[in-house]
């Protein structure tokens, strides 16, 4: 049996429109054999999270170069236990300050990459968390 | 000819050269099989007077000053002043912002350059909700006029030259800027500055557009015919490469698509009735310095070779300065790195020597600490201090295009024309920029350089210091700057008691004249400039505005 193709959801929150890091990171997600939908800019969190849940996703990616990413992520993280889609690996990056990482893993981010990261280790961080999340959400 | 004969004897005695140092590489091999620039141009080992043979001096360098301004737009350069030191600033609230601009006067910077906030940048007043997050986070929060006195509290518009980056709203902040003058006693026509107002790379690479693109185009024409009448010394339109540049275009491609929207901003202008020489003399330009030091310099000397061609060719331009490029530059924000920060110092120092090198009008240098948060106020110092020390230690401000006749470079500015002049014949073909934007030709062209020097990169082909190459294991912590997370609450009150006090009646029959203007065909600067006389906000005019052009909707691809 094939296996199923993880489903990626690629994110702009805010009003920022720096997107070279999410289409390098989208593109590099489809070129590893993941489904990747990819939002475009300023989307509401309100609108990243319904269109994670009509796309039904493994995944979702959230880029922030602004700053907003201390009230966008946890306002997001919010609106994703209202729906109870805890089985979703949410991680992040773009400018996030290293001080500011503490406090996003608490409010459920799993994963923050900074400036640098290859995208390698990021489809590795996918591939190896989403069973684990999956499992964790169910158990 | 003597200078025939000159050449092809050295042809010979470079081909018997090349073939000695051929039997040598077994031996001796080269770092890699094949040299090429960070865009991809082919770099040989060793270039010659056999490289610029062809190099008629008189067409295509000529004197600094003289078209086609490959040396630069004047004929004396740094040697009469140097190029205005602006660092892009503002943060946080308009008091906030006007402490940063008397600190940078005070350090010696000789320009303002203004940061917004993305709320201001897309036409929302800080209360509106998807300035949730984002009021006062990069850049200034800006609402109404009393925000724009603050920000210029103590610092005379009639004598500081200013920039500002805002493109969709440039309208709006044009006229708060001139209002604000007014209020100092200044006269319009004394006025010294820059909009942005470039919406064509908002759709392709940055992303603050509002309007669709037709529209859009009417408010800049419209600027531009407002300005050359009532603020002549004004530039109404910065046509900007950089933001291209740091999504992942090739030196090649910032040239080419920047001048490709200039073409269409000119072309615009015309089609509206304006003469050329009334407003060209007034465009300018920005452009990115990146990390090849010979590339940026030749790029500088290409673009402003291939625009001063363009507007005498195919504009038409009688106006010597219709075809001078004036540019503005900043360093490459792309380059720098989390990782080791202090490196960005020096990345920052040869990217600044390279804009000087290659003729720049005014600079902005990045702190090093951009890659993780907003400037500092020491890492701001430092950067402007590497302006000041290539301007006053390095001695290359002395003489005026020092790099002139280097074999490589001249042969470099002649590829970089040429490649670029391809690029805009097949944009022209596809109806020019704005057809090759909404086609997502241009976006296209960029997302794949962009992938290619990211896969590049980490397949170490290319090596970035600390990075994939030199790494170190503990990154020691920086201190960053924190923007005050009650800015927004700070901007309600201010628009609360604005619209409190303002009479409302007076606010109103701005709006709806406003409205009827672009309704019709008058030009928008008028209404404008009444509207936020009378304290209407940005976020009224844009939404009047967005009433009647309806807003742009792109299409999203990777």
């Amino acid at each position: 049996m094939a296996e199923k193709k993880i489903r990626v959801l690629t994110a702009k929150p805010g009003l920022d429109g720096h997107d070279r890091g999410v289409k390098i990171v989208s593109a590099a997600l489809r070129d590893a054999g993941m489904e990747v939908v990819y939002t475009g800019l300023r989307q509401t969190p309100q609108q990243i999270v319904s269109a994670a849940l009509q796309e039904a996703v493994d995944v979702i990616g959230l880029s922030v170069l602004s700053g907003a990413h201390d009230y966008l992520f946890p306002r997001i993280m919010e609106l994703l236990k209202e729906q109870k889609m805890n089985e979703v690996l949410v991680i992040a990056g773009g400018i996030i300050p290293d001080e500011d990482i503490p406090h996003l893993t608490e409010v459920g981010i799993d994963k923050v990459f900074g400036p640098g990261t290859y995208t390698t280790e990021i489809i590795k961080y996918i591939v190896e968390n989403v069973p684990l999340k999956k499992a964790g959400a169910s158990a | 000819m003597a200078q025939d004969s000159k050449t092809s004897k050295l042809r010979e005695t470079l081909e018997s050269w090349d073939k000695k140092v051929q039997s040598k590489l077994d031996k001796h091999p080269e770092r890699k099989q094949e040299f090429e620039t960070i865009s991809g141009l082919p770099v040989k080992r060793l270039y010659t007077p056999v490289d610029t043979e062809d190099l008629d001096y008189g067409q295509e360098l000529a004197f600094p000053g003289e078209y086609p301004y490959t040396r630069g737009v004047q004929p004396t350069m740094y040697r009469g002043r140097f190029w205005t030191m602006r660092q892009y600033a503002g943060f946080a609230s308009a008091e906030e912002s006007n402490k940063r601009y008397k600190f940078l006067l005070d350090q010696g910077q000789t320009g303002l350059s203004v940061a917004f906030d993305l709320p201001t940048q897309i036409g929302y007043d800080s209360d509106h909700e998807l300035a949730l997050g984002e009021v006062g986070k990069v850049g200034v929060a800006i609402d109404s006029l009393l925000d724009m006195e603050t920000l210029f509290n103590g610092i005379p518009l009639d004598k500081v030259s200013t920039s500002m980056t805002i493109n969709a709203p440039a309208s709006v902040l044009l006229a708060f800027y001139i209002a604000v003058a007014e209020k100092q006693g200044a006269k319009p026509d004394q006025l010294r500055g820059t909009i942005q107002n470039d919406v064509l790379k908002e759709y392709s690479s940055r992303g603050t557009y509002i309007y669709p693109p037709r529209p859009s185009m009417r408010i800049i024409t419209d600027i531009f015919a407002y300005c050359s009448k009532e603020v002549p010394q004004w530039n109404t339109i910065s046509i900007s490469g950089y933001h291209m540049r740091e999504a992942g275009c090739t030196a090649v491609q910032e040239v080419a698509f920047t001048l490709a929207n200039g073409i269409a901003y000119v072309d615009a202008a015309v089609k509206a009735g304006l003469a050329v020489d009334d407003f060209a003399p007034r465009l300018s330009f920005f452009f990115n310095s990146h990390l090849d030091f010979l590339e940026e310099i030749a790029k500088y000397r290409a673009a402003r070779r291939l625009w001063a061609r363009i507007m005498k060719e195919r504009f038409g331009a009688k106006d010597s300065r219709s075809m001078m490029m004036r540019f503005h530059t900043q360093t490459a924000g792309c380059t720098l790195t989390a990782q080791q920060p202090f490196n960005n110092v020096v990345r920052v120092a040869f990217q600044a020597l390279a804009a000087v090198l290659g003729g720049t009008q005014s600079l902005h240098t990045n702190s090093m600490d951009e890659a993780l948060s907003l400037p500092t106020e020491q890492a701001v110092q430092v950067a402007l201090r590497t302006q000041q020390i290539v301007a006053y230690e390095s001695g290359v401000a002395e003489t005026v295009d020092p790099l002139a006749g280097s074999y490589y470079i001249e042969n470099l500015t002649n590829e970089i024309e040429k490649q670029a002049r391809e690029y805009i014949e097949k944009i022209d073909e596809m109806g020019g920029s704005p057809s090759a934007i909404e086609n997502g030709f241009i976006q296209r062209e960029i997302q794949k350089s962009a992938y290619d020097y990211q896969m590049a990169v980490e397949k170490g082909q290319r090596v970035v210091v600390g990075i994939n190459k030199f790494k170190v294991a503990d990154e020691p912590p920086t201190s960053i700057l924190r923007v005050d997370p009650t800015v927004r609450e700070l901007q309600i009150e201010k628009i609360n008691k604005v619209k409190a006090e303002r009479s409302a009646s007076e606010v109103q029959a701005s709006l709806a004249a406003l409205k009827k203007a672009a309704e019709g065909d008058e030009n928008l600067m008028i209404p404008i400039v009444n509207a936020v006389r009378v304290y209407a906000t940005l976020g009224e005019i844009c939404d009047v505005l967005r009433g009647v052009f309806g807003e742009y909707k792109p299409s999203t691809f990777f």
